[in-house]
């Protein structure tokens, strides 16, 4: 359960990495949220004002939505897919078998940076998660 | 089910279940005109054009605070088309409760329990018995007898659908509001506890 998140301490970290290598790059709003819909820490950039909970019951769906055609043409699942608009894009990646992160961005920034951003992002998620998950173990 | 220890919240996602046209969605938008003070948001449906469900509607409660956590309900509905079967196994992820809403028309008999083996097997796709879920049964539309239209008794609808299972059961119409907020109080309770033995 949780996912190896055991501790405040852990979500604290997850926020301010979320607030570092995202929001101070210029990423609107990012969500970690589980496959089942549950939101699991949030950041933004104080201006956005999105309804964070229908937001993540609607990403989890998409997620389960494209994993779904991922394996109707044979594949396991698409580990990253994105929605442009005029103003505003939306970015899905999967950080690991249970965690998904939507990033909401706009024009100023180009996909591949924030790609770089968020691996560097899900990398220390995965890290603070496998912490947790040792702990607990212990 | 995800506990949330730096905000204090702990997040439950009920989903309501049932054969096409049963009354799920009217459930959630009964619950959401009832508790609009305790919603902060929009009541989320993904509708077809003819206004079916076609993936799921979404409503996120407020209980309030037990044990200084607060209590964050996510109810869900599926779609309840036969053929949207892929759909309905998608939202069950995760689910914490189930609240299954039957049709008590005569002519609906059938496909109650045809929807209930198929809640039966998509549970079973997520590893969830049947048997150890928080479960309540709705016996939805009782509110058209008065339009004369054959309803099935409830000694029929307890015999077809929970002679085994022996859950809570309520007769209701979610158009008027009869026992919908109690059957979200059943599902409710029964899903708290069942989460409290699953923390300790």
């Amino acid at each position: 359960m949780n996912y190896g998140i055991v501790d405040r301490a852990q979500l604290e970290d997850i926020k301010t990495a979320m607030l570092e290598i995202l929001i101070s790059k210029g990423v609107e709003c990012v969500i970690l949220l589980d496959k089942a819909g549950n939101t699991i820490a949030t950041a933004d950039n104080g201006v956005c004002d999105y309804d964070i909970y229908a937001f993540t019951a609607l990403g989890a769906g998409n997620f389960a939505t494209v994993e779904s055609m991922a394996n109707i043409v044979g594949e396991n699942d698409f580990t990253q897919f994105f929605h442009t608009g005029e103003k505003t894009n939306i970015y899905f990646c999967k950080v690991d078998d249970n965690l998904l992160m939507v990033s909401v961005f706009g024009k100023d920034l180009s996909l591949g940076y924030l790609r770089l951003n968020v691996a560097d992002l899900m990398h220390k998620i995965r890290l603070i998660c496998r912490q947790g998950i040792e702990q607990s173990g212990r | 089910m995800f506990v949330n220890l730096k905000t204090k919240e702990i997040q439950l996602k009920i989903v309501y279940y049932g054969p096409g046209r049963g009354g799920k969605t009217t459930n959630l938008e009964y619950l959401n005109q009832k508790f609009r003070d305790r919603i902060k948001t929009e009541m989320v449906s993904l509708k077809t054009q003819d206004d079916r469900t076609l993936f799921f509607d979404f409503l996120p409660i407020g209980l309030g605070s037990i044990k200084g956590y607060n209590i964050r309900i996510q109810l869900y509905t599926v779609p309840g088309q036969v053929k949207y079967n892929a759909t309905r196994k998608l939202v069950l992820k995760g689910v914490d409760g189930v609240v299954f809403v039957a049709d008590a028309q005569q002519e609906q008999r059938a496909k109650n329990v045809e929807s209930l083996n198929n809640l039966y097997e998509n549970l079973k796709a997520h590893n969830i018995d049947i048997f150890d879920i928080p479960l309540v049964l709705q016996y939805n539309k009782v509110d058209l007898k008065e339009s004369e239209i054959p309803l099935l008794a409830m000694e029929t609808l307890q015999n077809d659908l929970n002679s085994r299972l022996k859950v809570p059961a309520f007769e209701a119409s979610a158009l008027n509001g009869r026992n919908v907020v109690p059957t979200l109080k059943k599902i409710i309770s029964m899903t708290m506890a069942s989460v409290q033995d699953k923390i300790k």
